[in-house]
């Protein structure tokens, strides 16, 4: 039914995303499909990575954590963005058509007043791409 | 479990570094709340220091400011005059250490480690720079200086060509022109942009590749080590803060002044407080949509907007001008400033005291109070560029664009105040000094002044818009510790106060004091440049080449 799950990880706050892990990872063993866990970074360093590589490195390691801790067929994908506050939505757009991803898998955020002003990540990739788009509360 | 990341994606394995071991985690300080429904992430002492101290010097000036502005005043005249030799010798020594990395070996040093690319075209990249350079001081002294230089403040003690009566006196005008030519090019050419490179290069260095966080801090680690993330490092940022927002409001509340001026002119909207008031909400609203739409989506397209309009209005002056002059006279100027450069810059054994301290130290104050924000702003856009390629890009091509530039508008000025004595440029720098309508004037007696005018308004409050948008962005990173991803009311916070601070001083009074204040914030970081530049040495040489 579907090709491959991406999944949208912010490797700063992954506790917070365990939710929607496991939900990847059920689902990827019950269709037999790989999971894409794609993170987006930035080109000045953050408190995760010096720079772009390391931080395409951290991400593989985590792409392999997951693997050998669900049993399931992962891959990652690094993107740098040059203002991700403001462009995430756009690159995990792009990363949603480079990886031929069919269904987003995502953690939420509480909804709140704000949402009115920046729409949440997950209504804009259901709004602007083919994929399905499940988001984990 | 395969690893894909093709080259669509990062751009490129970044290849060597030297990256700085350091126990210090990007955003450790930082404090990560909400408020109400907005999302914060901040600097612990930087944000609230900068915030609150902003906040009290504003209400400070406003209360006091009949006691407050003579200070200020008095301070930056003790700076330019008494110091006028350090600015002038710091600048130079600028320039030869940005000219010593064009021909050593450093040069081959790429920021973003040995294998990055650049992250923009050359055409945007040179975009940004530009506008967040000098833009709007073209727009304000193309005119201006190139004629009150000839007229007026006699640079080297070059006579000027008119007489007390105002007659001209033939034999005085072709070195007279000449000097002022060159002089203004001196202050818009190699120096100025000596003094943003070597900002933007120290923070590109220890950010992209020593791995540091991308802030003022960063660049004294060689120099304080661990202590930088302390006290020590908090006082430079919070400076660099308060260096950035004063310039840029104090900008803000002058720049609604000229483009108020500019709309009495041409269509007789009257020069008032309300309409300037009008003019600051305008161009902070603009700026927070620009804000809203990120660094590629808002500043670059307003940069390159900027760059297009500029051209426009840059190549009809040459064509409605004296063509032949201006094009004969871009070789000619540039030689002029060849041949007096060295003169110009000397620090000792001069008696031009007007202008050299009055024009010529003052310049560089301020140049170097703004290169906090035009560096780290330059510094964001750079990666992937060598060094040798980013300083002949950030130094040699903007002053051979200012030199073209003050070619065509003050070459063109200086001709109409030669051959017109009831010339309007001549109205409003020598006659009487009204330098906010000296472009205004000079567009005035070219055909098609009505629309020409039109674009400098909007161009001038085009580059403003630009400036509080980049500015908010540089006060933002700066106060988020290094962090470019902090949520975005942060930005909107620091757009919307840039615009407060300016309207409260246009109405309290106090915005002279407070430029008087931005510029005096040149000597410190005068100081922080100069141990730059060792840093940058330094750290150069231990990167691979």
């Amino acid at each position: 039914m579907y090709n491959r799950i991406m999944v949208p990880v912010d490797l700063a706050h992954a506790n917070r995303l365990e939710k929607a892990l496991i939900t990847a990872a059920d689902l990827s063993k019950h269709y037999k499909i790989p999971v894409v866990y794609v993170g987006v970074t930035t080109a000045t360093p953050s408190s995760l990575a010096h720079n772009p590589k390391e931080y395409a490195e951290k991400l593989a390691e985590f792409g392999r954590d997951q693997a050998t801790r669900h049993g399931h067929q992962a891959e990652t994908k690094a993107y740098t963005s040059h203002d991700p506050s403001i462009d995430l939505d756009d690159t995990l757009l792009k990363a949603v058509h480079e990886t031929r991803s069919d269904l987003v898998v995502m953690a939420s955020h509480i909804p709140n007043v704000t949402d009115w002003i920046w729409p949440s990540n997950g209504g804009t990739l259901a709004t602007h791409s083919d994929a399905s788009v499940l988001v984990v509360r | 479990m395969n690893d894909d990341t093709d080259s669509q994606a990062i751009p490129a394995p970044e290849g060597a570094a030297d990256i700085i071991a350091t126990d210090y985690e990007i955003g450790q300080d930082n404090i990560t709340t909400s408020i109400g429904p907005f999302g914060l992430d901040i600097h612990n002492p930087v944000f609230a220091i900068s915030g609150l101290s902003i906040v009290a010097f504003t209400f400070l000036t406003l209360a006091f400011q009949d006691s407050v502005g003579p200070i200020f005043n008095d301070l930056r005249s003790w700076l330019t005059g008494s110091l006028d030799w350090f600015f002038l010798a710091s600048a130079n020594i600028f320039v030869l250490v940005c000219l010593a990395l064009i021909v050593t070996p450093l040069g081959s040093v790429r920021l973003g480690g040995k294998e990055a690319t650049p992250d923009y075209s050359y055409f945007g990249w040179f975009a940004m720079l530009f506008a967040a350079g000098m833009g709007i001081g073209l727009m304000f002294f193309g005119v201006l200086e190139p004629v009150y230089h000839m007229a007026i403040s006699e640079p080297l003690g070059v006579p000027a060509p008119f007489d007390e009566s105002g007659n001209l006196i033939p034999e005085n005008v072709d070195a007279a022109v000449a000097m002022g030519m060159a002089a203004t090019i001196f202050h818009w050419g190699l120096h100025p942009w000596a003094i943003y490179a070597v900002v933007a290069l120290a923070l590109a260095l220890f950010s992209f590749n020593k791995g540091l966080p991308l802030t003022m801090r960063s660049i004294f680690y060689p120099i304080f080590g661990e202590k930088v993330w302390g006290w020590v490092g908090h006082v430079i940022d919070i400076l660099a803060v308060f260096a950035t927002l004063f310039g840029l409001a104090t900008s803000l509340g002058f720049g609604a002044q000229q483009a108020n001026a500019g709309l009495d002119f041409v269509f007789g909207i009257p020069n008032s407080v309300n309409m300037q008031v009008f003019l600051i909400i305008g161009i902070t609203a603009v700026a927070l949509v620009s804000v809203l739409r990120g660094l590629d989506g808002g500043v670059k397209v307003l940069s390159e907007i900027n760059m297009a309009i500029a051209a426009l209005l840059l190549l009809f002056v040459v064509f409605a001008g004296p063509t032949g002059a201006i094009i004969g006279g871009f070789f000619t100027n540039l030689g002029e400033y060849a041949r007096e450069v060295v003169p110009l810059s000397m620090p000792f054994g001069r008696d031009d005291d007007g202008f050299r301290q009055g024009w010529t130290s003052f310049y560089w104050a301020w140049w170097i109070s703004w290169s906090p924000f035009v560096g780290m702003f330059i510094a964001r856009v750079s990666r992937g560029r060598s060094v040798r390629e980013f300083v002949v890009c950030v130094l040699l091509i903007p002053s051979a664009v200012s030199v073209f530039w003050m070619t065509a508008f003050g070459g063109t000025a200086i001709e109409q105040v030669l051959t017109n004595p009831e010339s309007a440029v001549r109205t409003y720098v020598i006659d009487s000094y009204v330098p906010e309508l000296s472009l205004f004037g000079m567009l005035s007696e070219l055909p098609m002044a009505s629309v020409t005018s039109v674009i400098g308004i909007v161009l001038v409050i085009v580059f403003f818009v630009t400036s509080s948008d980049s500015g908010s962005l540089v006060i933002d990173t700066i106060t988020a510790g290094g962090k470019v991803d902090a949520p975005v009311p942060q930005r909107v916070f620091w757009c919307t106060f840039e615009g407060l601070v300016a309207i409260a001083l246009l109405l309290g009074g106090g915005l002279g004091a407070l430029q008087a204040m931005a510029v005096s914030t040149g000597f410190p970081f005068t100081v922080v440049l100069l141990l730059a530049c060792w840093a940058i040495v330094k750290g150069l040489a231990s990167e691979p080449r």
